[in-house]
C-alpha cells in the first residue's frame, strides 16, 4: 500500500505566546517546533499500516520554507520512507490554497490512502483534508480513531458527540486522524541515523493566491488570577455559597 | 450577491440536533444585516421533515427538507453534494462546527471551489466580508479573518450562538437529493450512542471532571455522583485518565480533546497541564479540587479548595443535592 500523510511543523503549544510587530504572525523567537500532534498520529498509524502489511511506502510531505526539513526528517526517523516539500515561504492562512498546492502534488502520485490530522495543533481549521479529497475526487472520511482493512475496504470509527459511527470506504481513499488512532512511536538512534539518508525532495509549492485575509491576531483576555478560598470539606459550605450567591451557577 | 443564508439543519438517528438550531441563529445575523432569509437544510429518513417547525421557531423562514431512506445515517457525500446545488441562490452557508459540521462543511466549499472560515467564535457581518473569531494555538491566540469571496462558507463553534426563540414562517420545501445517497462511496454502517442518556461535553451547562488525583478508575463513580447531583452537568477526564483506559477517549478535554466552555468547570484531582487548561480555560467559572497547592489548575480557578478529592466530592455532592432541593 502506498500512502501519503501531509504533515505540519508548528510551534510547542507549552509556552506563553508573543504576537510578532506585523500583528499577523507569531514572534517565533525561542519557540520549538514539532510535527503538530494529530499528524504524528497519522504517521505512526501510516507506519503500522505498512508494518502489518510487510509492504508499501509511507510519503511524508509538508508545505513550507526550508524549516520543514527538519519535521519531514523527524517522520523518516519514525520511519516514514522517503519525503517531498512543497516548497513556499511565509505563514499561509487560506486552506483552500494550501490544499490545491497539496492536491496537485498527490494527484498523480499513485497514493491508495492520503492521511492528515484531523487539525493543525496552531491554526486549528481543520479543513485542508477534506478539501485535498473533494479536489482530488477521492473518497474522505474525517476524524478517525479506528483504522482497519478488510482487503480494498477501510473500515473506520468517527467519534461524535456522545456517539461514534462506524464507517466503510474502498480504497483511494482520503482520512484525517483524530487522537486514541496511536501514539506516535520515538524515533530510535538508528530511526535517526537512516533518516539522514533517506530521500527528501524539494520542489516548489503550486500555491494560488489566497482569497481570504488574515487581519490580525490578538491574545485572548486574561483570567483574573485563581484564588483559593479553603482547605478540606470545611471549605464546601463556603464554596457552595460562592456558586450560588457570587458565580450563580447552583 | 444574494442576501440569503442557508444553514445546516444537523440531525441524527432523526432528531434535530441543539446544532442545527445554532447555525439558524448565527445564519439569522448574516441574514438580518444583509436582509436577507434564512433557509434551513435539513436531511433524514422519512419523517425527518416533522422538525420544520423547530426551525421556523427558531428563526428559518424556509426549511429545505431532503427525506430519503440513505440519510438514516450520516450520509456526507449526498449531503454536501446537495447542499452545493442549492447554493447558486445563497450568499453564505453556515454549518455548527460540530462532529458533523466541521466534516460537511469544507466539502461544501471545496465542490463550490471557494475558501471557507472554520470554527469561528464570533463573527462579524461587514457589508459583502464577514469577518471572524477563531481562536487557534490551543486557545491562546485569536485570529480574526476576512472572507469576501461569495458564497462565504462558515462554521461556527457549538455554543458560540445559542439557540432564541425567533418565529419565522419556516414554509417547507421538499427537494430530492442532488447525488444518489445510495451511490455514496464513504457508507456509515452504524450510528451508535456511546452515552445517549447522558448530556453531551459540548452542550452541557455544567462540567465535572477528574484527573489523575483520583488515583483509580472507580472512583470516578464520586465525579458522577456530583455530576448528578447538578443534574444538567456531563462528566469529563484528562488526557492522562483517558490513556490509562479510564474513561473513553471521547471524555477528553484538552489540546488534543473536546474544547469546553461550559458555564461551570469542576475540575476534581486535575494538575492543570497546559494540555488540560487548553481545553477548558474559556469556561466561565472554573472550581478546582486539589491537594497540591502548586497545582497550575489553581491558578486559572476562580474557586480553589486544598485538600483530598476523594474526601471533599462525597460532601460537596451531598451539599449541592441540598442547594438544589432547596
Amino acid at each position: 500500500m502506498k500512502i501519503a500523510v501531509c504533515i505540519k511543523r508548528v510551534p510547542d503549544m507549552d509556552v506563553r505566546f508573543k504576537i510578532a510587530p506585523s500583528g499577523t504572525a507569531v514572534d517565533e523567537t525561542g519557540l520549538k517546533f514539532d510535527i503538530s500532534d494529530f499528524d504524528g498520529y497519522a504517521v505512526e498509524a501510516a507506519l503500522q499500516i505498512k508494518e502489518k502489511l510487510n509492504a508499501g511506502e509511507v510519503v511524508v510531505i509538508s508545505l513550507g520554507g526550508d524549516v520543514v526539513q527538519e519535521t519531514l526528517r523527524k517522520a523518516m526517523s519514525m520511519g516514514a520512507d522517503r519525503a517531498v516539500q512543497l516548497k513556499a515561504d511565509g505563514t499561509h492562512v487560506d486552506s483552500f490554497a494550501i490544499a490545491s498546492a497539496l492536491a496537485a502534488e498527490l494527484k498523480d502520485g499513485g497514493y491508495d490512502l492520503i492521511m492528515f490530522g484531523r487539525m493543525s495543533i496552531d491554526t486549528a481549521h481543520g479543513v485542508t483534508g477534506a478539501i485535498v479529497a473533494e479536489l482530488l475526487g477521492l473518497p474522505c472520511v474525517n476524524a478517525i480513531s479506528k483504522l482497519e482493512f478488510d482487503g480494498r475496504t477501510a473500515k473506520m470509527r468517527r467519534e461524535l458527540e456522545g456517539a461514534y459511527e462506524l464507517v466503510e470506504c474502498a480504497l483511494p481513499a482520503v482520512v484525517t486522524i483524530d487522537e486514541g488512532i496511536a501514539r506516535p512511536r520515538y524515533p530510535s538512534l538508528k530511526g535517526i541515523m537512516a533518516a539522514k539518508k533517506k530521500p527528501l525532495e524539494t520542489k516548489p509549492a503550486q500555491l494560488p493566491a489566497a482569497r481570504l485575509s488574515l487581519d490580525a491576531l490578538a491574545l485572548p483576555p486574561e483570567r483574573a488570577a485563581g484564588r483559593i478560598i479553603g482547605e478540606g470539606t470545611a471549605a464546601v459550605p463556603e464554596l457552595v455559597r460562592l456558586l450560588k450567591e457570587e458565580a450563580k451557577v447552583l | 450577491m444574494s442576501a440569503h443564508v442557508l444553514a445546516f439543519a444537523e440531525s441524527r438517528g432523526g432528531d434535530l440536533r441543539r446544532a442545527g438550531l445554532e447555525a439558524v441563529t448565527a445564519a439569522r445575523r448574516i441574514a438580518d444585516a444583509r436582509g436577507g432569509q434564512v433557509h434551513a437544510i435539513l436531511f433524514g429518513a422519512a419523517g425527518i421533515g416533522a422538525h420544520a417547525a423547530a426551525l421556523g421557531a427558531h428563526g428559518a423562514d424556509r426549511v429545505i427538507v431532503v427525506e430519503h431512506a440513505g440519510f438514516t445515517h450520516n450520509n456526507p457525500e449526498a449531503v454536501a453534494a446537495t447542499i452545493a446545488a442549492k447554493m447558486s441562490g445563497y450568499g453564505a452557508f453556515v454549518a455548527t462546527a460540530s462532529a458533523t459540521g466541521k466534516d460537511v462543511a469544507p466539502r461544501v466549499a471545496a465542490k463550490l471551489q471557494v475558501p471557507m472560515a472554520a470554527d469561528a467564535t464570533a463573527f462579524e457581518v461587514k457589508g459583502d466580508a464577514i469577518t471572524v473569531t477563531h481562536p487557534g494555538y490551543t486557545g491562546k491566540i485569536l485570529q480574526s479573518i476576512t472572507l469576501t469571496a461569495s458564497p462565504a462558507i462558515l462554521s461556527v463553534r457549538a455554543g458560540a450562538y445559542l439557540p432564541v426563540a425567533n418565529a419565522k414562517a419556516g414554509e417547507v420545501e421538499a427537494v430530492a437529493p442532488a447525488a444518489d445517497p445510495a451511490a455514496s462511496r464513504v457508507r456509515v454502517t452504524e450510528t451508535a450512542a456511546g452515552n445517549s442518556a447522558k448530556l453531551d461535553l459540548g452542550e452541557a451547562p455544567v462540567i465535572v471532571s477528574g484527573g489523575r488525583g483520583l488515583k483509580e478508575a472507580a472512583n470516578f463513580s464520586l465525579v458522577e455522583a456530583l455530576a448528578a447531583a447538578f443534574g444538567n452537568a456531563a462528566v469529563g477526564a484528562t488526557r492522562a485518565v483517558t490513556d490509562d483506559g479510564w474513561r473513553p477517549h471521547a471524555d477528553q478535554i484538552g489540546q488534543t480533546g473536546r474544547l469546553v466552555s461550559p458555564d461551570l468547570y469542576i475540575a476534581c484531582g486535575i494538575s492543570g497541564a497546559i494540555q488540560h487548561l487548553a481545553g477548558m480555560r474559556t469556561s466561565k467559572t472554573i472550581v478546582a479540587i486539589n491537594k497540591d497547592t502548586e497545582a497550575p489548575i489553581f491558578k486559572v480557578a476562580d474557586y480553589g479548595v486544598v485538600g483530598d478529592v476523594l474526601e471533599i466530592l462525597p460532601v460537596l455532592t451531598e451539599a449541592v443535592k441540598r442547594a438544589k432541593a432547596s
